[in-house]
């Protein structure tokens, strides 16, 4: 344990609280707010839980852009619900983060002004409804794999919101594939857009879980801390294996010359992918990214009156009440 | 954002699934009032009918037990085993009991 005392993450040493914390983390048990941490944890915690947050806020945008496009009402009564469910999920971690110290504003603020980043598959626009279907098929479900595997991190109020989440998402692929099934068994025009869906978003999904282990910065770190429990790698491999058969029903050819099963292994083969790619969209993506952001603050600050108001209202009435209970 | 805006009170939510349960804790939210804290946990929490009732209180309000005190403040327990059924010895053929 001394070994801990110089290294980063650590400054904030206390003797008893370090062995609490490590005692916890070896018991496979759960580090809850008020239980001390180091400080390199801390911010560890704030960094991902608020990225995470951020792109469930920002996630809504492409597909609140065919809410009125949607080809029927279930279509669009779903949608809905899923949106919903999206402001639902970064509500949760929004104050998971909160327990760490941070206030929702300040996380927010850090969004706007383009310090925290969130998932760079949102600065993707949606071309086609088919891109909806794909969205729910494939973002969704890579989301899926890496938030069962979050339901085991060992701050508790993260992997609690986690599992909230993931109960709820599975409807989110769900609904996303059967888009891409009546697409795909739809006419030769349908079936085209279905696999351009695909196209379109195969590769990006593969990015989502992240560098190769080799080269991801916070992996080892976050892996001792078990806030991260598998490796991108392993996530982005069980994800190829448990996609490619699905597309196979669906008769779509998932856009890889590369992709071929590996008897010996187990698994899929895939093909490299293209990281400048990432990297460039990661920065801010382009057009598209700055669209996210604009319309981000313009919400936020077209809002900011009937979140003053609100309070306003709230204290006249509390006011009011105390008044009248002292008359 | 104007410097003057300031964060609504954090609340949090309790909801009791069915009746016979207790009220059990399921996160948090923020409101201007208890009302507004009702129904937004309403719209959060039981978008699936995960409850039939729902508390909220203000998270300002919650007093709780020292983290750091765990040790000794929960110890009067930890010699006390005779408070453990399986502290009797019962001799065999025992039934019922």
């Amino acid at each position: 344990m001394s070994d801990l005392r110089d290294k980063k993450g650590y400054e904030n040493w206390d003797e008893a609280g370090v062995a609490r914390f490590e005692a916890l983390l070896a018991a496979e048990e759960k580090v809850e707010p008020r239980d001390w941490m180091p400080d390199g944890y801390r911010k560890l915690l704030v960094r991902q839980i608020s990225q995470h947050a951020h792109s469930e806020v920002v996630g809504m945008l492409p597909e609140g852009n065919w809410l009125t496009r949607a080809p029927t009402l279930k279509r669009k009564a779903v949608l809905l619900a899923k949106i919903q469910d999206e402001a639902g999920h970064a509500l949760y971690l929004y104050s998971a983060c909160e327990t760490l110290g941070t206030t929702r504003d300040e996380t927010i603020e850090a969004l706007h002004d383009g310090r925290a980043k969130y998932s760079s598959i949102f600065n993707y626009p949606t071309l086609t409804w088919a891109d909806i279907g794909a969205i729910g098929w494939l973002v969704d479900g890579a989301a899926i794999v890496n938030q069962v595997m979050l339901c085991r991190c060992s701050y508790g109020p993260y992997a609690r919101a986690m599992e909230r989440i993931c109960k709820e998402e599975s409807f989110h692929q769900r609904q996303g594939y059967e888009i891409v099934t009546k697409l795909a068994q739809g006419t030769p025009e349908q079936k085209k857009m279905a696999q351009e869906a695909l196209n379109r978003w195969w590769w990006p999904s593969l990015m989502m879980f992240g560098p190769h282990d080799s080269e991801s910065t916070h992996g080892n770190q976050s892996t001792e801390w078990k806030i991260k429990r598998r490796s991108n790698d392993d996530l982005r491999q069980h994800f190829v294996d448990m996609t490619v058969p699905q597309a196979e029903i669906l008769g779509l050819t998932v856009p890889d010359p590369d992709l071929k099963w590996n008897e010996e292994r187990g698994h899929y083969d895939f093909g490299p992918i293209d990281w400048d790619e990432f990297k460039r969209v990661l920065k801010g993506g382009g057009p598209v990214g700055r669209e996210r952001l604009n319309a981000r603050r313009k919400a936020w600050e077209d809002g900011a009156w009937v979140r003053e108001a609100a309070l306003a209202h709230a204290e006249k009435r509390r006011a009011r009440r105390q008044a009248a209970a002292a008359e | 954002m104007p410097a003057s805006s300031r964060e609504w009170p954090l609340w949090e939510i309790f909801v009791r699934s069915r009746q016979g349960l207790s009220h059990k804790h399921v996160g948090s939210l923020r409101a201007v009032d208890a009302e507004m804290a009702i129904q937004n946990a309403r719209d959060v929490y039981t978008r699936r009918r995960e409850g039939e009732s729902i508390w909220v209180v203000e998270a300002s309000h919650i007093h709780a037990s020292q983290p750091e005190s765990r040790g000794p403040f929960f110890d009067p327990a930890d010699d006390k085993i005779y408070r453990h059924p399986t502290f009797y010895d019962v001799p065999d053929g025992v039934e019922n009991m």
